[in-house]
């Protein structure tokens, strides 16, 4: 892998810090007129999320991680890992609940997402930005009413609750933002 | 079509730096002091082990000379100064390789000045002056004065004057910086760039000017010790709103003196496998023949500029910072 200085780093570059993949959001230079340069970096754990500062003298450098994203369809889950195929050459993956986490209950079969892999295993799966997902389970809707105002909890056939309006009902489907969890619209069928 | 030929800065920006220009040159002719220049290319340089410097080559055929892009005009003024010029200014350029970020450009304007016969504190009030002249109508608050020791203790609870591994130590990892246990080592003049940079300097001058003076030893460049405590060198930096505008000192007079430190930068620089580099013949000769009791200050133009129009990235103010230049 390649090796990066200081001077390279810059947003999205994916680096090896600690032994676990990390990406660079922010590099500033800091340098006293009289003094030693460094750069004070904010750096993002790929494994864990965390978000942390760490400074570098200037100069000093990291191994880059081969950290890629990849655009894959979600196949199945077998209760122990979830199953992903790349479409172009139908390659599968399998990637643990661990790694899946929270992205799990966006997750319907077929559905295409992206998976990061970091040496050629998965790391982290983001789903689409959008969803369309059935309702299993909510409350009957009051009749008329369209503000949306309140709400209500409904169950999603993937597991996710998200809060939809009042005149929303079961076994409809709608579209959900899974960067913030919130109910963006019916969807036609 | 390509946009890159567009000046980073606005029309605005340009007539904020006229302005000021025009503003610093009146405040010292009001004063009397000299606007000089002098060159930007040179045979010598400054031996600082941290400023990296531009290298050209200067050919005259059948001959051909490293020439050196000035980091700093403070060699050529003192020589002025010791061949009798009295006070002296300059605005000018200033190179440093390697350095470029939100704060700095590789090439950047320098306001340098030396007022003959004053102490530091002198200085500093003429400082005060300029600075508040420049932002009058801009309601900067009082100039703070604070000492190194002063300020650095306040923040951390350290004293930079006595080094101490294990309460540096210790202080780093209480502030999730024990990276700087790696990076500084024992080098006391390190940890004091590190813990100052992080803790300290960010801190200074909210919406003031804040003066801190008094540097640790270890810290003194072209400054002279303070003749009542041996601990601290008579060197001044200036900061607002957390940002280093410029660096002033009671000027070293000892050409002896002087030529020991070059020795200890150039050791420190073999050390680093820096460029090699002889000390500048023509300052030790003129510091022998005479520098005239003095102080000095440099301050940064562009990083001014920035403060008196609030910009966040010197970019703002640069007509092409380096990536367009």
């Amino acid at each position: 892998m390649a090796i990066y200085s200081t001077n390279e780093f810059k947003a999205g570059l994916k680096v090896m810090l600690d032994n676990d993949p990390c990406a660079i959001i922010e590099n500033e230079f800091v340098k006293p007129g009289k003094g030693q340069a460094f750069n004070r970096v904010k750096i993002r754990n790929l494994k864990t999320g965390r978000v942390m500062e760490r400074t570098f003298k200037s100069g000093e450098s990291l191994e880059g991680a081969d950290v890629v994203d990849v655009e894959m369809q979600y196949l199945y889950s077998d209760g122990q890992f979830r199953h992903f195929m790349v479409p172009d050459n139908f390659e599968q993956y399998q990637c643990d609940e661990k790694i899946v986490g929270d992205a799990g209950k966006w997750l319907k079969d077929q559905d295409s997402c992206t998976v990061t892999l970091w040496n050629d295993a998965p790391l982290a799966i983001s789903p689409a930005n959008f969803v369309e997902l059935a309702i299993v389970e909510t409350d009957p809707g009051v009749r008329g009413d369209t503000s949306g105002g309140g709400g209500k909890p409904a169950a999603l056939e993937t597991g996710a609750v998200v809060r939809v309006p009042l005149f929303v009902q079961q076994g409809e489907v709608i579209k959900v933002d899974t960067r913030t969890g919130e109910y963006v619209s019916r969807v036609k069928e | 079509m390509l946009q890159d030929w567009r000046p980073t800065c606005s029309l605005e920006l340009m007539r904020l730096r006229a302005q000021m220009l025009a503003d610093i040159r009146r405040f010292f002719a009001e004063r009397a002091v000299l606007e000089v220049e002098t060159p930007l290319l040179s045979h010598g340089i400054g031996t600082d082990p941290q400023l990296e410097f531009f290298t050209t080559d200067y050919c005259l055929s059948p001959t051909r000379q490293t020439l050196f892009l000035q980091t700093s005009p403070e060699f050529a003024m003192k020589r002025l100064l010791a061949a009798g010029s009295g006070s002296i200014y300059q605005i000018g350029k200033a190179f440093r390789n390697g350095e470029s970020g939100r704060f700095h450009n590789p090439e950047f304007t320098l306001l340098e000045w030396y007022r003959v016969g004053f102490t530091l504190p002198q200085l500093m009030d003429e400082i005060t002056e300029l600075i508040t002249g420049l932002f009058s109508g801009r309601s900067l608050q009082e100039t703070q004065r604070v000492s190194y020791q002063q300020v650095f203790g306040s923040f951390t609870g350290l004293d930079p004057l006595v080094f101490s591994y294990r309460d540096y130590c210790t202080f780093a990892r209480e502030c999730q910086l024990s990276e700087a246990v790696a990076i500084c080592g024992n080098d006391h003049a390190l940890w004091l760039d590190f813990i100052f940079s992080h803790k300290v300097q960010p801190h200074l001058g909210d919406n003031a000017l804040c003066m801190v003076y008094g540097y640790p030893a270890c810290q003194s460049s072209l400054a002279r010790i303070n003749e009542h405590n041996a601990l601290v060198t008579d060197r001044v930096e200036l900061f607002i709103n957390g940002i280093e505008l410029g660096n002033g000192y009671d000027e070293l007079v000892d050409a002896k003196q002087q030529s020991k430190r070059f020795d200890k930068e150039l050791a420190i620089r073999q050390q680093q496998n820096s460029p090699v580099l002889v000390k500048d013949k023509r300052l030790i000769s003129a510091l022998e023949s005479g520098l005239p009791e003095c102080s000095g200050v440099a301050i940064g133009l562009d990083r001014l500029l920035m403060l008196l129009s609030g910009s966040a990235s010197i970019d703002d103010v640069l007509s092409f910072p380096i990536r367009r230049a």
